[in-house]
C-alpha cells in the first residue's frame, strides 16, 4: 500500500520501465492465473455442458490475463502515470496511520465493541491527516460513533457489534438493543 | 399523451406527504455529500442500501433520485468555491467558476449553476417521461442475444470510452466482473471461487465494495498527498441576483447543455464527463467574448452545469427501462432494485407504474426543492466546506465501517473492506477508473444469466450474437466504441485526471 510510483526522482523515467505500474500489471497477470487455476476446479455436470459454470469464469481469466501482458507492456515502456502524479511521493506516515486505524479496528470490533473500535479508528485517520488534539477527536469520534451505533440500531434495527460501552448505555436508559 | 397521464398519477403517488418528505431527506443529504469532499452518491447509496429491508420501494428510490440528484447540485457548490470538485462530473464547472469566484463573482456562479441546473434537470426529466415508453416499445423485442450484447456495448463504453485509457478501463471491468463471480452460481450450484470461505457462498456484497473503493480507497488516497497543498476556500462574494446581462448569457448554453447532457446520458453509454466537456467547447466556440474562457465567463459554468444535470437525467433511461446501469450511482441503484426482487427492463413501467412514475414525479418535485436548497440557502452548505479534513475523513472510515460492519457482523466483510479500499488506493494513484469495477460485478452477472440463455436457445451455436441483426448492429457499435476512442482522445483534450467521489 505504500509503493512508490516508478523513480520520481530520475527525470528521465519516462522512457525507464516503471517499477509501480509492472507490479500492477504482474498483480492483473496473477489474478488471470488464479482465476484460470480455480475456473478449472469448478466441477461442470454434463447437463449444464454447453454453457456451464465456467465458460464466463474462463473468458474472464482469458482477459485479464491479456490486459495484465498489455499493462506490462505499457510498464516496460515507462509506465502510464501522469507526471504531476509521479512527482508526489506519498506521505508514508500518514498512510501509515490511516492503516493502523483500520488494523486495530478490524482486531477489536468484535471483542471491544464498535464504539471502542471506532473511536480508536477516528483518532488514528484524524492523526493521519495531521490532527495532533487527540483527546479532542476522541470525544468527537466516540459522539459520532454513539449517535451512528443508536441510529442503525433503532432505526435500522441492525445491531452493530455491542460490546459493553453499548451494553451499559442500553441498560441505564433502558432501551431494548435487539 | 398516455405518458401524461401516468406522470399524474406519478404526482399522486410522490406528493403524499410522507413521499414528499423522502424527496425532502433525498435531496438535502444528496445536496451535503455532493458539498463535502470524498463523500458521493455512489457511496452514499450504497450505505443506505440495508433501508431496503425497512422501507417499501417506492421511498427508498425517491430518497435515492433525490440523493442522485442532489449530489449534482452540491457539486457545483464545491467547485465553485473550493476548486476542488467534489463529483467527477463538475470539473469543468471549477474551471470557469472558481475563477469567478476569486473576482468576487461567486454569487453568479453558484446561482447559474443552480439555476441551470435546475433547467436542465426539469428538461431531463421530461425527456425521461417521454422517452422512457419509447425505449420500452423498442426494448421489447429483444432477445438474451440482444441483451447480452447491448450489455457488452455498455462495458465498452463505461470502461474504455469514458476513461483515459482502454486498456486500464477494461482492467478494471474485468476485476468488477470477477468481483461479480465469486459466489454460488444460481444456475447449476456451483460455487466459484469462493478458496474454501463460507462467507464468499452468497457472493461479495456490492456494498462492500463501493464502500472500500469510494470511501476506504478514496482516504488513503487524500491522506497519502493531503499535507502537500491546502484547498483554500473562496468566501461568498456578489450577489446571488444574476443581473440582466448574466441572464442573457446563461439562458443559451442552459438549453444547450441539457441538448447535449441528455442524449449522451441516455446513450447506454453513459457518463456525465464527456457532455460537460463538450458543452464547454461549444461554448467557448460560440461566446461573443472568447478571451474570458479561462479568466471566468458565466457560460462555461451555465452549459456544464445545465448538461451535468441533464445526462443524469438521461442516464435513468436505460437503467429503469433497459436494467442497464451506465454510472456506478445507477449500478447501485440497480442492486437495490435487485434486493427489492424487482428486475429494471422494459417491464417495469407495466408492472410496476406506481414506483416508477412516482420516481419521475419526484424527481420534478427534487428539482425545485434543489433550488431552493441551493439558492436561497448556499450559506448553510458553505459552513459544510470548513469542517476540518481531519474529522471529515475520520468520521467517513467509522460510517463506512458501519455500513459494512452493519450488514452481516463479519470480520471477515471488514478485511475485504479494507483490501478493496487498497486496491482502490492503487486505483486512484495508478490513474485506473474506479466506476467499471462497480458496473461490472453488478451487471456481469446479469451478462452471464443472458450470454446463457441466448447459448441455451441457440443450441450451443456461438454465431447466434452476429446472426441476429440487432445484436450484430449493437456488437458493431461496441467494436467501434473500443478502437474509436484513439480518434476522439485526439478532438478533446485535455482529459481530466481523477477526481474525488467519482459518481
Amino acid at each position: 500500500m505504500t509503493m512508490t510510483g516508478g523513480s520520481a526522482e530520475d527525470p528521465n523515467a519516462r522512457s525507464r520501465p516503471a517499477i509501480g505500474e509492472a507490479i500492477i500489471g504482474a498483480g492483473v497477470l496473477a489474478l488471470a492465473i488464479v482465476t484460470f487455476w480455480q475456473s478449472l476446479s469448478i466441477p461442470v455436470s454434463p447437463i449444464y455442458a454447453k454453457v456451464g459454470p465456467t465458460v464466463v469464469p474462463l473468458m474472464t481469466a482469458a482477459a485479464l490475463g491479456l490486459l495484465g501482458i498489455l499493462l506490462l507492456i505499457d510498464a516496460w515502456q515507462g509506465g502510464w502515470q501522469t507526471e504531476e502524479e509521479k512527482a508526489v511521493t506519498p506521505d508514508r506516515a500518514a498512510l501509515l496511520w490511516v492503516v493502523a486505524g483500520l488494523v486495530l479496528n478490524v482486531a477489536l470490533i468484535g471483542s471491544a465493541g464498535f464504539t471502542i473500535a471506532s473511536t480508536i479508528l477516528f483518532v488514528c485517520v484524524a492523526r493521519g491527516f495531521g490532527s495532533n488534539n487527540t483527546l479532542r477527536d476522541a470525544l468527537i469520534g466516540a459522539a459520532f460513533a454513539l449517535i451512528a451505533y443508536f441510529g442503525f440500531v433503532t432505526t435500522l434495527g441492525i445491531n452493530i457489534g455491542s460490546g459493553f460501552v453499548e451494553s451499559a448505555i442500553e441498560g441505564l436508559i433502558g432501551l431494548e438493543g435487539g | 399523451m398516455d405518458a401524461f397521464s401516468e406522470l399524474l398519477n406519478g404526482f399522486a403517488v410522490a406528493l403524499t406527504p410522507m413521499n414528499l418528505l423522502w424527496c425532502l431527506v433525498g435531496t438535502t443529504l444528496g445536496t451535503a455529500i455532493g458539498v463535502l469532499p470524498g463523500l458521493g452518491p455512489a457511496l452514499t447509496i450504497a450505505l443506505l442500501l440495508p433501508i431496503t429491508f425497512k422501507v417499501e420501494s417506492t421511498a427508498a428510490f425517491i430518497l435515492f433520485a433525490g440523493i442522485y440528484y442532489g449530489a449534482m447540485y452540491g457539486g457545483s457548490t464545491t467547485s465553485i468555491l473550493l476548486n476542488t470538485p467534489g463529483e467527477s462530473a463538475t470539473i469543468v464547472t471549477a474551471l470557469e467558476g472558481n475563477k469567478m469566484a476569486r473576482n468576487g463573482r461567486a454569487g453568479a456562479a453558484l446561482a447559474t449553476a443552480a439555476i441551470g441546473s435546475f433547467v436542465a434537470g426539469t428538461i431531463g426529466t421530461l425527456g425521461i417521461t417521454f422517452l422512457a415508453p419509447v425505449v420500452v416499445d423498442w426494448a421489447l423485442r429483444f432477445g438474451p442475444a440482444d441483451y447480452f450484447s447491448l450489455m457488452v456495448f455498455a462495458f465498452v463504453t463505461v470502461s474504455a470510452v469514458l476513461g483515459s485509457s482502454a486498456v486500464r478501463g477494461l482492467a478494471t471491468l474485468f476485476f468488477g466482473i470477477w468481483l461479480g463471480l465469486i459466489g454460488v452460481d444460481l444456475q447449476t450450484g456451483q460455487a466459484r471461487f469462493t478458496f474454501g470461505l463460507a462467507e464468499l457462498l452468497d457472493g461479495i456484497n456490492v456494498i462492500v465494495v463501493a464502500v472500500g473503493l469510494f470511501a476506504v480507497g478514496e482516504t488513503l488516497y487524500v491522506a497519502s498527498r493531503y499535507r502537500l497543498g491546502k484547498d483554500e476556500i473562496v468566501p461568498l462574494s456578489g450577489s446571488l441576483w444574476m443581473t440582466a446581462e448574466e441572464w442573457r448569457r446563461s439562458w443559451k448554453p442552459w438549453l444547450r447543455g441539457a441538448a447535449i447532457g441528455f442524449p449522451i446520458g441516455a446513450m447506454p453509454a453513459g457518463g456525465a464527463e464527456i457532455p460537460t466537456f463538450l458543452s464547454y467547447y461549444v461554448e467557448r466556440k460560440l461566446s461573443a467574448k472568447p478571451q474570458e474562457f479561462g479568466k471566468g465567463a458565466i457560460e462555461g459554468v451555465a452549459g456544464p452545469e445545465a448538461a451535468n444535470n441533464a445526462s443524469a437525467a438521461g442516464v435513468l433511461v436505460p437503467m429503469l427501462t433497459l436494467g442497464l446501469p451506465t454510472s456506478a450511482t445507477a449500478a447501485i441503484m440497480l442492486s437495490a432494485f435487485q434486493s427489492y426482487g424487482i428486475n429494471p427492463g422494459p417491464l417495469l413501467l407495466q408492472s410496476q407504474p406506481q414506483l416508477v412514475w412516482g420516481l419521475i414525479a419526484s424527481l420534478f418535485i427534487g428539482n425545485v426543492m434543489l433550488l431552493v436548497l441551493n439558492l436561497p440557502l448556499i450559506a448553510i452548505w458553505v459552513k459544510l466546506l470548513q469542517i476540518p479534513a481531519p474529522l471529515l475523513y475520520a468520521g467517513i472510515l467509522v460510517f463506512a465501517t458501519i455500513g459494512t460492519y452493519g450488514i452481516t457482523q463479519s470480520p471477515v466483510d471488514l478485511i475485504l473492506l479494507y483490501l478493496i479500499g487498497g486496491a482502490g488506493y492503487l486505483m486512484r494513484r495508478y490513474d485506473f477508473p474506479v466506476a467499471p469495477v462497480i458496473i461490472g460485478m453488478i451487471l456481469g452477472p446479469l451478462a452471464e444469466q443472458n450470454f446463457r440463455q441466448a447459448m441455451t436457445i441457440s443450441a450451443g451455436d456461438w454465431t447466434v450474437f452476429f446472426t441476429r441483426p440487432l445484436s450484430a448492429t449493437i456488437l458493431a457499435l461496441a467494436a467501434l466504441a473500443l478502437f474509436g476512442p484513439k480518434l476522439y482522445q485526439l478532438a478533446v483534450r485535455p482529459k481530466p485526471d481523477h477526481v474525488p467521489g467519482d459518481a
